[in-house]
């Protein structure tokens, strides 16, 4: 039956190209896919961990960075005298090392922070994310700062037989974006049915339980933070070459709220919660456009946010699924995430 | 050394500003274990009540200050009012939230209303500034600095000699026996969070016409107000003050010897060095949050 319902939206998704022509519309689709798997990735964190990373945007831009900067080459001086040059190497490294790079940032956030919960990994996080940004505005050399890195090239695939595809439409950009969409879908879904995923739901839980069961909690939300910052990081890359012009106003906060927004509209600790929230956030501004001024539509998304936690506080997905549960299935199927043990009892 | 003289008297000015912010953030923080996103859309509205009054209604600039004050005074016990006593009792997270999505709201409000381009408030103040031997320093932020030094000292008087303030602090200790004692603990919230946000809104108003006004300027207003919190421990008043005057040395020393580019920066590199070598603050009395 699941399986069934994700088969089915993935064929939703990829016939989307053959009716729909209109690329302002498949534009809106492939940054909205971009954003989501950033969402999921938050999701991660947010969801299975009860970590509210604000500084999120942090991995995706480094990841956008690193992709850039590996494709493009740079020649910077350091101190003492030193110069790091590098030669362009193909977009794809550049992806790989955008996951790796954006994983360790991660790892590094992760170690320092989590020896601090709740509000002040908040905060930790939001600084994190700022200091890049002004890394990433100050360090002319490396970044061009405010004037944006430019001509970032399109990712090239080497197919077996066929030689190289380089994806530049959008319609190949829209494949690949949903490709790695799914990836980071069944990744993030065997993860959270994994051993490691019920240790962090112990975690969120009951922490001093789950401390009393031998759960690791540094090493735990450490490999989270590390995994969730790589598929950011790896939505950054995506941004990169497909936008393919990067400065530093990718780090602004609100995109890391716009990613929030998604999560939680769509239902934390839902693995298909941060898709639901991603569609809706990512095509209203289409449809809002004509209608609403920019500001406008910023007011109602922070509207909309609050009402939800007040109205739906659990998001849409899992509250149309509690509504639409067979008491039957609750008992034989594993305990998707966010119907914990307490969940279950409240509706009870 | 003179150049060092002028860092310091700089520091002093925004020191006092910061003071304001980070007092009014600690005391919401504390008290109320409510991560207050809205302090810097605050910030920014003292500002543009400054801007409001002055400008487009001719009130004298003395007369707009403690009127930017208690607009912030207002809308504060509006926000609690509204978004955070009906969740009095959801974890952090959602309360955190909220905030977010009031700070979306209303920073985009001011956008709208105003537009993007930065105004400037004219003030009675001579251009020339006051010059002591080395250093010199505009007649403007010598106001800021005085109006700032009473506010901190009046909110001083108000928390420890007062009994609001003392029910307010028997509140931070130990809520339900505050309200066991006969403590209106609904009350205090709200007047915590009034309190919290005037100060924001006067901080606003005293360095909107130092600078500029624009939508956006509360931004980095919360972050150093968080970084100030952050510093000097939670719901630590004393702490905030000092650790106002702390941030302002390190962003004048970091402009004036490392690079202006960094100046904001500094904020942010305190926080996360506090959290690593002594996340209870510098001057913790109580426990913490999370």
């Amino acid at each position: 039956m699941r399986s069934g319902i994700a088969i089915l939206t993935i064929v939703a998704f990829a016939s989307v190209p053959l009716w729909l022509r209109d690329p302002y519309l498949m534009n809106a689709l492939i940054t909205t896919g971009i954003f989501i798997i950033g969402a999921m990735s938050l999701n991660l964190l947010l969801g299975f961990t009860g970590q509210l990373s604000l500084g999120h945007i942090a991995f995706f831009g480094i990841g956008a960075y690193v992709s850039a900067l590996t494709s493009l080459g740079f020649d910077v001086g350091l101190p003492f005298g030193f110069r790091i040059v590098h030669v362009p190497w193909p977009p794809i490294v550049g992806f790989v090392l955008a996951i790796v790079v954006a994983g360790l940032c991660g790892y590094l956030v992760g170690l320092l922070s989590f020896r601090v919960r709740g509000a002040y990994f908040v905060i930790v996080t939001i600084s994190f994310a700022e200091v890049v940004r002004l890394v990433a505005l100050n360090w002319v050399e490396l970044t061009q700062g405010p004037l944006a890195l430019t001509n970032i090239p399109s990712i090239t695939i080497g197919l077996p037989g066929l030689g190289d595809l380089t994806l530049r439409t959008k319609l190949q950009n829209y494949y690949l974006v949903l490709a790695v969409a799914v990836v980071t879908y069944v990744l993030i879904s065997r993860l959270v049915h994994s051993h490691f995923g019920r240790a962090m739901r112990g975690l969120m839980e009951n922490e001093t339980l789950a401390v009393s069961v031998g759960i690791d909690v540094t090493r735990t939300l450490t490999l989270a933070a590390v995994i969730s910052a790589g598929i950011a990081g790896a939505a950054g890359s995506l941004y990169a070459h497909y936008i393919r012009i990067i400065d530093p106003e990718v780090f602004a906060f609100i995109n890391t709220v716009t990613m929030v927004i998604m999560v939680i509209t769509g239902g934390k600790g839902s693995l298909a919660g941060p898709v639901v929230g991603g569609m809706i956030f990512g095509l209203l501004p289409v449809f809002l456009r004509p209608i609403m001024a920019p500001e406008a539509q910023w007011i109602a998304y922070g509207g909309v946010l609050i009402v939800i936690l007040f109205v739906l506080p659990r998001g849409i997905v899992p509250s149309l699924a509690l509504r639409f549960r067979k008491p039957k299935s609750r008992a034989e199927t594993l305990a998707p995430v966010a119907f914990s043990e307490r969940d279950a009892k409240e509706h009870a | 050394m003179s150049e060092f003289l002028q860092h310091l008297i700089n520091m002093l000015v925004l020191g006092g500003t910061y003071a304001l912010l980070g007092i009014g953030l600690t005391l919401i923080f504390g008290i109320m274990n409510v991560v207050n996103f809205t302090h810097g859309v605050l910030y920014t509205f003292g500002a543009y009540i400054m801007f409001i009054v002055v400008h487009q209604l001719g009130v004298n600039f003395f007369l707009a200050l403690p009127l930017a004050v208690l607009a912030g005074w207002l809308l504060g016990a509006a926000i609690e009012l509204t978004l955070l006593r009906p969740l009095r009792g959801s974890d952090i997270d959602t309360t955190m939230l909220v905030m977010i999505g009031a700070w979306i709201a209303m920073q985009s409000g001011a956008l709208w209303i105003w537009g993007g381009v930065a105004k400037s408030v004219t003030t009675p103040f001579p251009e020339a500034p006051l010059v002591l031997g080395p250093v010199s320093v505009s007649w403007l932020r010598l106001f800021v600095l005085a109006a700032a030094a009473m506010l901190i000292v009046v909110t001083y008087l108000l928390i420890n000699r007062t009994k609001l303030g003392c029910a307010m602090r028997a509140t931070f200790q130990d809520q339900d026996t505050a309200s066991l004692m006969g403590v209106n603990v609904d009350l205090i919230y709200t007047s915590t969070f009034a309190i919290g946000s005037s100060l924001a809104a006067a901080a606003g108003a005293l360095l909107g016409p130092v600078y500029v006004i624009f939508p956006q300027m509360g931004d980095l207003a919360a972050v150093k107000a968080f970084a100030i919190v952050i510093l000097g421990g939670l719901g630590n008043i004393t702490g905030a003050v000092i650790g106002g005057f702390i941030l302002a040395l390190a962003e004048e020393l970091g402009a004036g010897y490392v690079s202006s580019g960094y100046r904001d920066a500094m904020g942010f590199l305190i926080i996360i060095a506090v959290l690593i070598f002594k996340p209870t603050g510098l001057f913790a009395r109580s426990e913490r949050v999370g």
